[in-house]
């Protein structure tokens, strides 16, 4: 039987993200790292594109792929561009704890639900009251604009607080210069503008 | 990035379009993917691409930060107040049901707008954060990375 298109999509995309994650241990040129972590998360949202996450897929190449990969590259800028060259002593216990636990992981999946499958534990508790609830009640098509909305307006309300509280703590930190460097620059304007 | 002539006409023609494309994941959102935090990073994400491309200084004129200083609070607010909408038209926090004249309506009203609350809330906290880091960047040499 010939593998049907998506699982060939998956396998050569979950390859490529190996691969990437391989060179990104590898490469000590941090503007390459950078770029590789770019494309790990464009790669990742090309795998959820398969899962019909699209919602996840686009926040994932806007974030993980766009926004993050400036943000590093911008503290690339402020600190140095070559990481340093790490011992490789002591590998094997920690080489052997991961292995153990992947195993483990990996037999742990064999007990879990088929992927969609309608009578899996986690899609009959509240989901069926929001499936034709998101229809009847809310009579909006996505339902998951309806659970993330309206059911489920605690939590958004507090995904929202955490990001505005990130956002304040960035500007805390970062957002003024202090009067150190700022007095530095403007020496360096004055010396700049004489010479 | 003076010299790089095709990343600045490309980006020129393709802002416009991810700016509406980000409207549309706003306001679609009921409809098609997306919502609130998409659309807030993908708006964020053209004006980022705005930014490096022109100019720190010249995006910073188009969307000035006291300007960001207030959005940032402002769709947490939107949000919190919607909730509270609620409970002043004789419903529960968050019950959009009341909103409106029908309760699907008010469904309807109650999701667009925490969704653009949330939405402006992340586009403005994304490029605070990128504001706050460009603004103590030093040039680098295109050489030296």
């Amino acid at each position: 039987m010939a593998p049907d298109m998506v699982t060939v999509i998956d396998l050569v995309l979950l390859a490529l993200l190996c691969a990437t994650a391989i060179a990104i241990i590898l490469v000590r040129q941090l503007f390459a790292v950078a770029m590789l972590t770019g494309a790990f998360s464009m790669l990742s949202a090309g795998l959820l594109v398969t899962l019909d996450a699209v919602d996840v897929a686009f926040t994932e190449a806007a974030v993980g792929a766009g926004v993050s990969t400036v943000l590093l590259l911008g503290t690339l800028a402020l600190t140095q561009r070559r990481s340093e060259e790490t011992r490789r002593r002591g590998t094997a216990p920690a080489l052997l704890a991961v292995i153990l636990t992947g195993c483990a992981l990996v037999y742990a999946t064999t007990d879990m639900p088929g992927f969609g499958d309608p009578g899996a534990p986690g899609f009959r508790h509240v989901v069926p009251e929001y499936i034709s609830g998101s229809e009847t009640d809310i009579g909006v098509p996505n339902i998951v604009t309806s659970v993330l909305a309206s059911y489920r307006g605690y939590d958004t309300l507090g995904e929202v607080a955490v990001i505005f509280t990130a956002g304040i703590g960035v500007l805390l930190l970062l957002g003024r210069r202090r009067e150190d460097e700022i007095q530095d620059e403007a020496r360096r304007s004055d010396s700049g503008g004489e010479g | 990035m003076r010299h790089h002539l095709v990343l600045r006409v490309v980006s020129k023609l393709l802002i416009p379009f991810m700016l509406l494309f980000a409207l549309y994941v706003q306001f679609h959102g009921d409809f098609g993917p997306g919502g609130g935090f998409q659309a807030g990073v993908i708006f964020a994400a053209a004006f980022i691409l705005y930014a490096l491309v022109f100019g720190i200084d010249h995006a910073r004129e188009v969307l000035p930060e006291r300007v960001l200083r207030y959005l940032v609070p402002a769709g947490l607010a939107l949000y919190t107040l919607t909730g509270f909408a609620g409970i002043v038209l004789g419903g529960k926090y968050l019950d959009y049901d009341v909103l409106g004249s029908t309760p699907t309506a008010g469904q309807h009203l109650g999701i667009l707008l925490v969704e653009f609350g949330v939405g402006v809330t992340v586009s403005a906290v994304m490029v605070t954060v990128f504001f706050a880091y460009a603004g103590r960047t030093r040039d680098v040499d295109e050489e030296d990375w």
